[in-house]
């Protein structure tokens, strides 16, 4: 899976950090950084969960075609 | 389970009926809703909405198209009671809906005051409609008095001066916002609106509102009153229950469930509407009025109308909120009062910015953060797991 972020879309609420800690972080900067673009399957319940918890629904999963 | 209805067509009903089909349910799927307008976002109505930096098409909940969820979408509908014994659901145009399954997702809607029955020009701010009103009276008039500094109050109040316009808060409580966060925080509150420009009072009894031709008078006791063009009442919300009363639901500042969000058999609540025993706080009885909440009751309610009742896991978080004011990103976690025992444990650079951290019963129980998105997660983590005060004060994250 790949991760997009829309930037401008994205506040910095940081819930995606809580939901996906090794994926995405929220610097003293106040901007996201996306820690992992194309994390392995193991994370896919937590990044579907930053999905979804996203404020602003700035984050969205690409399904690499195989 | 073969035919499931979710009344209440906002954030929670939206994301439960698409946690429904994610969880596998192919049965049918009814969405009912008192709003003619799809689901769609509120947090914006009181922020860029009501400034106009969004327009309405920002403000959609589902990207995706409709079709893909399959359901059948009973838009400016209102379900009018339920009857547990027939399993159904009355509308208000006499329709009944029967179900196996309940999603209640009602939310909440605002409580007004006696003083302002027949005032013109007074507002409450929760749908669509009411902040298109809002942000027209606020382009066409001049002076707002907003009374109740809660989140919603502040949020109008920080647009309103943005948007150049003489504002007045009315707070009966001592500090502004968080109520009872104690006087460090309540006081940084305060002074947030008084260094914008806002003439924040607090500790104020608002004995009358008058019609004085297209103004409104406030008659404050013991003090001189106020005349404005518009008054926006933000005095909290109250859950939108009526239409369960008598059909043996406990209702009590919401719908009573159990701690796996369960009201009865085959009923489930989420977001704004429902209180539940938390387990991550010894199951205190809670009910939350915060966006991610609702998501994620959404998905544990379509979870746990799926599942049998002896394997179903209980719904337990770290409530979560975010609010935005004058540029500045206030952020709470947990549980906090002014009787807790409160460290300051990290300042900015500038005085705009730091956290505090909470205490109870030898644990960390609350976060708020003003401008510090990072340090606010990773203390909501720390609650999560139940960490002890000292460590998470030692964590310096
Ligand atoms: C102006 C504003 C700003 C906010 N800002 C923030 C913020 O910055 N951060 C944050 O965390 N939270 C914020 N919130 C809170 C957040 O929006 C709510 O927690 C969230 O909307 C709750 O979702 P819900 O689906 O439970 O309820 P609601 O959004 O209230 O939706 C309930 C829906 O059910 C419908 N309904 C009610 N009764 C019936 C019936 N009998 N039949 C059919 N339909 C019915 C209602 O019309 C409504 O559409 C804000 C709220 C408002 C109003």
């Amino acid at each position: 899976m790949k991760i997009l972020v829309n930037f401008d879309l994205c506040k910095s609420n940081a819930v995606c950090m809580a939901s996906a800690p090794e994926i995405f972080e929220v610097r003293d900067d106040g901007y996201l950084y996306i820690l992992q673009e194309a994390p392995d399957e193991t994370h896919r319940a937590a990044v579907e969960e930053a999905v979804r918890l996203c404020p602003t629904r700035a984050i969205t999963v690409e399904d690499q075609a195989l | 389970m073969k035919k499931i209805v979710v009344v209440g067509a906002s954030l929670a009903g939206l994301r439960c009926a698409e946690a429904l089909r994610r969880e596998g349910f192919t049965g049918a799927l009814r969405i009912v809703g008192a709003e003619v307008h799809l689901p769609y976002d509120r947090p914006p109505l009181s922020k860029e909405f009501l400034s106009g930096e969004f327009e309405e098409d920002r403000l959609a909940l589902r990207t995706e198209p409709y079709e893909e969820l399959n359901a059948d979408l009973i838009l400016g509908q209102r379900a009018q009671s339920l009857s547990l014994e027939a399993r159904s659901i009355a509308l208000a145009s006499g329709e009944k809906l029967d179900f196996d399954g309940l999603v209640i997702a009602t939310g909440a809607a605002p409580r007004t005051l006696p003083i302002a029955d027949g005032i013109s020009g007074v507002m409450t701010l929760r749908t669509l409609e009411d902040a298109v009103r809002l942000k027209g009276a606020l382009v066409a008039r001049k002076r707002i008095c907003v009374i109740g500094a809660g989140f919603i109050g502040s949020e109008v109040a920080a647009t309103a001066r943005g948007l150049g316009l003489d504002v007045t808060v009315l707070e009966a409580g001592d500090q502004p916002m968080l109520r009872g966060v104690g006087p460090i925080i309540g006081e940084t509150l305060a002074g947030l609106h008084r260094s914008n420009g806002v003439d924040l009072r607090t500790a104020v009894k608002i004995e009358s509102l008058e019609q004085i031709g297209e103004s409104v008078r406030v008659n404050i006791t013991g003090e001189s009153s106020l005349e404005c063009d518009l008054v926006l009442l933000a005095v909290g919300a109250a859950p939108v229950t009526q239409w369960l009363e008598g059909s043996g639901l406990a209702l009590d500042d919401g719908v009573v469930c159990d701690a796996t969000l369960l009201a009865a058999p085959g009923v489930v609540c989420a977001g704004d509407v429902a209180r539940w025993p938390n387990p991550l706080f010894d199951g205190e009885s809670m009910r939350v009025e915060h966006w991610t909440n609702a998501v994620e009751q959404g998905v544990h309610a379509a979870r746990r109308l799926l599942s049998d009742d002896e394997s179903a896991p209980a719904f337990s978080t770290v409530p979560f909120v975010w609010s935005e004011q004058y540029g500045i990103k206030i952020q709470a976690a947990g549980r906090f009062s002014g009787e807790d025992r409160m460290e300051v444990v990290h300042r900015g650079t500038d005085d705009s910015r730091f956290v505090a951290i909470f205490e109870r019963r030898g644990r960390i129980s609350g976060v708020i953060g003003f401008s510090e998105p990072r340090r606010v997660m990773q203390y909501r983590r720390l609650i999560g797991t139940g960490t002890p005060f000292d460590e998470a004060l030692a964590a310096s994250l």
